[in-house]
């Protein structure tokens, strides 16, 4: 039965260069020196340690605990002694280091005491969640993603179909297309039980038609009844049809919404090597601790994928494959399109390092750009359907806002648009720029609002002291007022010195009124009318004295 | 001439009552521009632009006393986005009030010489200082913005200015180089 | 019916006030270098250019004509073209302080655009009546903001492009008027005005 299968925009054939590395079946690589386990190798907050220095520990047991929600604990991938906690490069453009924890394995490779799930059926699904996030489980497809978030669809969205990418698109990188081969069952094990978590209706396993070994192995090891809601379908080989968005629109002709999720319509995407480490937890009790590398390029001698404890260095791979260093230019983490240069060989490989591509020189990728003509292939080939030419054109200028105007999140950086760029104009990394740039900013941003929301509480707080500094000399001035009305004070003195002195000047006119001028050589008329007067003067006096005393 | 002088004084008087009664209908009350530009400044409260914090250099510029160039924290992109917002030329940094620092700062104190003396936590804008009389004072570093205001009070110049570094967390992809003006010449085969 | 319709057309593409009468010059360079600045514009130009239209005319038939005060036409337009702007500053100020503040002193300019007056005087000239002057004004403002929206495009595309350093600024943006011009002397002769 032909299923519908649609068409993502653009996209590109490049040459494979796959046969190479699948000639001999995967083996496990040799026990290293040194693990090296960063605290970081997902998406979210860094682990932290739980073990000490000089502890021994065996292998499959926790050495860090997860630190908030999306975040993912580790565990040693051998046995040994923990010899060191402390910063070391990891694998990362920057080549900035990262809080790593170093074990010198014993030999032994010793497992620690393993807890298998007996029926996971049975199990609540949050419960089954919780046993997957415990055991560090990842999405080993290369973002890193801890995995036991996207089982859980949330209370509102229901799932309608489960996804397993087995896609690999990129070239060069074969691991999950020898994990099909090798281990088809465990993938549909490990496929079973996301269904049970996510309570999935329709599964389907994708895989690009240049699998074909892979694609009929996995046909085989379907039973009957899993026929039915399980399909296996097989996509054409295009760049990057092992996007999740495109993968989506591929199997379902739906796109998935700008800023949205898969899940926003029914949808959840997995890696089949995610599926196949479910499967090991679940069935065996082993935590993540190892996974398919592929390791391949023109200047090795024996390309091939290899099984690798997580934490092994990278040169220890290069040399288990005879690696011809003065032929090597550089060593890529991940595949030519999307990969990255490793800053040092030393580096350990992580969960979700899945290829090791060594690059022989005078490869013509490093010439200098030139100029853009405007020619508009780079938008011919946007798998996103996105403009990268105005996106450059903005990144350049450092505008901001305009590239976001662009969507410039949108972009999956799968650098289909510098592949095409007659001009070999470096476009990813522009837009690479523009989206640090621009979460730098936001930080900035939010550091800002901060310090402006302390300054001004600063202020506040300064205003309200002078307040109440004001208000406490206010009423200590009045409580002194009301508990000392005596004159003992300065003024009160004052006033009855004031008081003593009038009634003295009083006192000196009362008597100077009293005493008589011109009373010589008075005859006797004269005389009787003073003394007529002085009666009658004494009659009101005593009256005055009357109205005195009695007001 | 009398038709004249009579018409046009009607139309101005009736103009005049309907923009009296408008200007009074669509009345604007304080200035929201000055939230605007403040938003744009970078907070580091340090008064290098002759203003005693951010806020009081956003309303000089609303006002039109200041010019957007005067800021050095927030650097050339500060200019840009002002001269964005206000619709104005974009001008270098005006060299009097500072230089812009690529690499951002905090302080720390360096507490073997500290004597408690109070006059660095007076001086923060952000109150990024905790301390107390006669106690040890120390710098939250989340909260420092590097405004460097506790240098000059500190009698005992304990202060001391020390890069952020990077980690992976806020590390920013490069610039890529600039694209050659010609094509490379290649040589005939 | 169709001469309304004509009366359209002509003001917005054939006889553009703008790129063809060359009126309105300074908003059209002042104003077009960010989109959003642009468009706001428009919307203040058409707001004035249609309400003076219609002002204009109805001032003018029935204070300036009947008592054969013509010669007054040019002071009294003018009044009524100020007035109006006065009032649309006033509300932009309330309703879009941003907008205010970005226009900055192009707001006020208004009244001084050519377009503004030459829009109130043509109507005259014409012997529009009224519907006809509205029309008129309000395609001619359409027109106007037609053209700044295109031309404020352009600029923010060519702002970022590898201009040489000779034409940078103005001389690129004067350059791409005079093309767009051209471009639109294409329509020349369609429509009669």
């Amino acid at each position: 039965m032909k299923r519908r299968l649609w068409h993502f925009h653009g996209g590109l054939h490049l040459p494979e260069h796959k046969q190479a590395s699948m000639t001999k079946p995967v083996v496990a690589a040799a026990l290293p020196d040194e693990i090296i386990l960063p605290m970081q190798q997902h998406i979210g907050s860094p682990a932290e340690p739980v073990v000490k220095v000089g502890e021994h520990v065996l292998k499959g047991q926790r050495v860090a605990k997860a630190s908030e929600y999306v975040s993912a604990p580790v565990h040693a991938s051998t046995s040994g002694e923990v010899i060191a906690i402390e910063e070391r490069g990891v694998p990362h453009p920057s080549g900035l280091p990262l809080l790593s924890i170093v074990i010198k394995p014993d030999g032994k490779d010793e497992w620690t005491e393993l807890k298998p799930v007996p029926d996971y059926a049975q199990l609540d699904p949050s419960a089954l969640r919780n046993v997957i996030r415990d055991a560090g489980i990842v999405g080993l497809g290369g973002a890193g993603f801890p995995s036991f978030i996207k089982l859980n669809p949330g209370p509102d969205n229901a799932v309608d179909t489960l996804i397993l990418n087995g896609a690999e698109c990129e070239p060069y990188i074969t691991c999950d297309a020898m994990l099909m081969q090798e281990r088809p069952r465990d993938i549909i094990d490990g496929l079973l039980i996301m269904k049970h978590a996510l309570r999935a209706r329709h599964c389907i396993i994708a895989i690009e038609d240049n699998k074909k070994v892979a694609l009929t192995l996995l046909k085989n090891s379907l039973q009957e009844h899993e026929a039915e809601f399980l399909k296996i379908v097989s996509i054409p080989t295009i760049y990057p049809s092992g996007g999740e968005k495109q993968l989506i629109r591929i199997l379902t002709g739906k796109e998935v919404p700008s800023h949205g999720l898969p899940i926003d319509i029914g949808v959840v995407c997995h890696n089949v090597a995610t599926a196949a480490a479910i499967c090991k937890v679940i069935n065996e009790g082993k935590p993540l601790v190892e996974r398919y590398i592929t390791v391949t390029g023109e200047t090795l001698d024996q390309p091939r994928n290899l099984k690798v404890r997580i934490g092994t260095p990278c040169i220890d791979l290069l040399n288990a494959c005879g690696w011809r260093e003065d032929q090597t230019d550089e060593v890529l983490m991940g595949g030519p399109m999307m990969g990255f240069g490793i800053p040092a060989l030393d580096m350990p490989t992580v969960k979700t390092s899945n290829c090791l591509l060594a690059r022989p020189k005078d490869q013509p990728h490093q010439q200098p750009a030139m100029p853009c003509i405007r020619c508009g292939q780079c938008a011919a080939v946007c798998p996103a359907q996105l403009l990268p030419q105005q996106m450059y054109w903005y990144a350049r200028a450092r505008d901001f806002d305009k590239i976001q105007a662009y969507n410039l999140f949108d972009c999956i950086e799968c650098g289909c648009c510098a592949y095409v760029c007659p001009s070999r104009i470096p476009l990813v990394q522009y837009y690479r720029f523009a989206k640090t740039e621009i979460w730098a900013k936001e930080r900035d941003k939010e550091k800002a609002d901060h310090a402006r929301q302390r300054h001004e509480f600063r202020l506040q707080r300064l205003e309200r002291k002078k307040k109440e500094d004001e208000e406490r000399r206010r009423r200590k001035k009045e409580l002194l007022k009301k508990t000392q009305p005596k004159p003992d004070s300065e003024a009160d003195i004052k006033q009855a010195a004031i008081q003593a002195a009038m009634d003295r000047v009083k006192a000196k006119r009362a008597t100077q009124k009293q005493q008589k001028k011109n009373i010589e050589n008075l005859n006797e008329k004269q005389q009787q009318a003073i003394e007529a007067v002085e009666k009658r003067r004494q009659r009101l006096r005593n009256a005055g004295a009357d109205n005195e005393e009695n007001p | 001439m009398l038709a004249a002088i009579l018409i046009l004084s009607v139309l101005a008087i009736l103009f005049g009552l309907l923009l009296g009664f408008a200007a009074m209908r669509y009345k604007v009350e304080g200035d929201p521009i000055v939230d605007q530009i403040d938003a744009i400044l970078p907070q580091t409260q340090c008064g290098q632009c002759g203003y005693p914090g951010c806020r009081p250099y956003a309303e000089a510029i609303a006002r039109g006393e200041a010019d957007i160039n005067q800021c050095p924290p927030g650097g050339e992109a500060g200019i840009v986005a002002l001269a964005d917002l206000l619709g104005r030329d974009v001008k270098p940094l005006n060299d009097e009030h500072g230089e812009h620092k690529e690499k951002k700062t905090v302080v720390i104190i360096d507490e073997k010489l500290c004597i408690g003396c109070t006059l660095c936590i007076q001086a923060c804008p952000v109150d990024a200082i905790v301390g107390a009389a006669k106690q040890m004072h120390t710098v939250i570093k989340d909260e420092c913005t590097g405004c460097n205001l506790c240098i000059p009070p500190c009698p005992v110049d304990c202060i001391h200015i020390i890069p952020v570094e990077d980690d992976i967390k806020t590390w920013c992809w490069p610039e890529p180089e600039a694209e050659l003006e010609q094509p490379p010449i290649e040589e005939p085969v | 019916m169709t001469e309304y319709a004509l009366i359209l057309v002509s003001t917005i593409l054939v006889n553009n006030f703008v790129l063809v009468k060359f009126l309105g010059l300074c908003p059209f360079m002042g104003v077009s270098r960010k989109l959003e600045t642009a468009t706001g514009m428009g919307l203040a130009t058409t707001f004035v250019l249609t309400l003076s239209s219609v002002c204009s005319y109805l001032v003018n038939e029935y204070l300036l004509a009947p008592f054969g005060l013509e010669y007054l036409q040019t002071i009294a337009f003018i009044l009524v073209i100020a007035v109006v702007v006065q009032f649309t500053e006033m509300v932009v100020h309330k309703t879009s302080p941003l907008l205010y503040q970005v226009l900055g002193i192009f707001l006020p300019l208004i009244t001084t655009n050519c377009a503004v007056l030459g829009v109130a005087l043509l109507n005259v000239q014409t012997e529009h009546n009224f519907i006809e002057s509205a029309l008129y004004g309000f395609g001619a403002a359409v027109g106007f903001s037609l053209v700044l929206v295109l031309f404020a495009a352009i600029r923010e595309r060519v702002a970022v492009a590898d201009v040489p350093e000779a034409f940078r600024g103005p001389s690129i943006a004067l350059i791409t008027a005079g093309l767009m011009s051209i471009a639109f002397m294409g329509f020349a002769g369609l429509v009669k005005g």
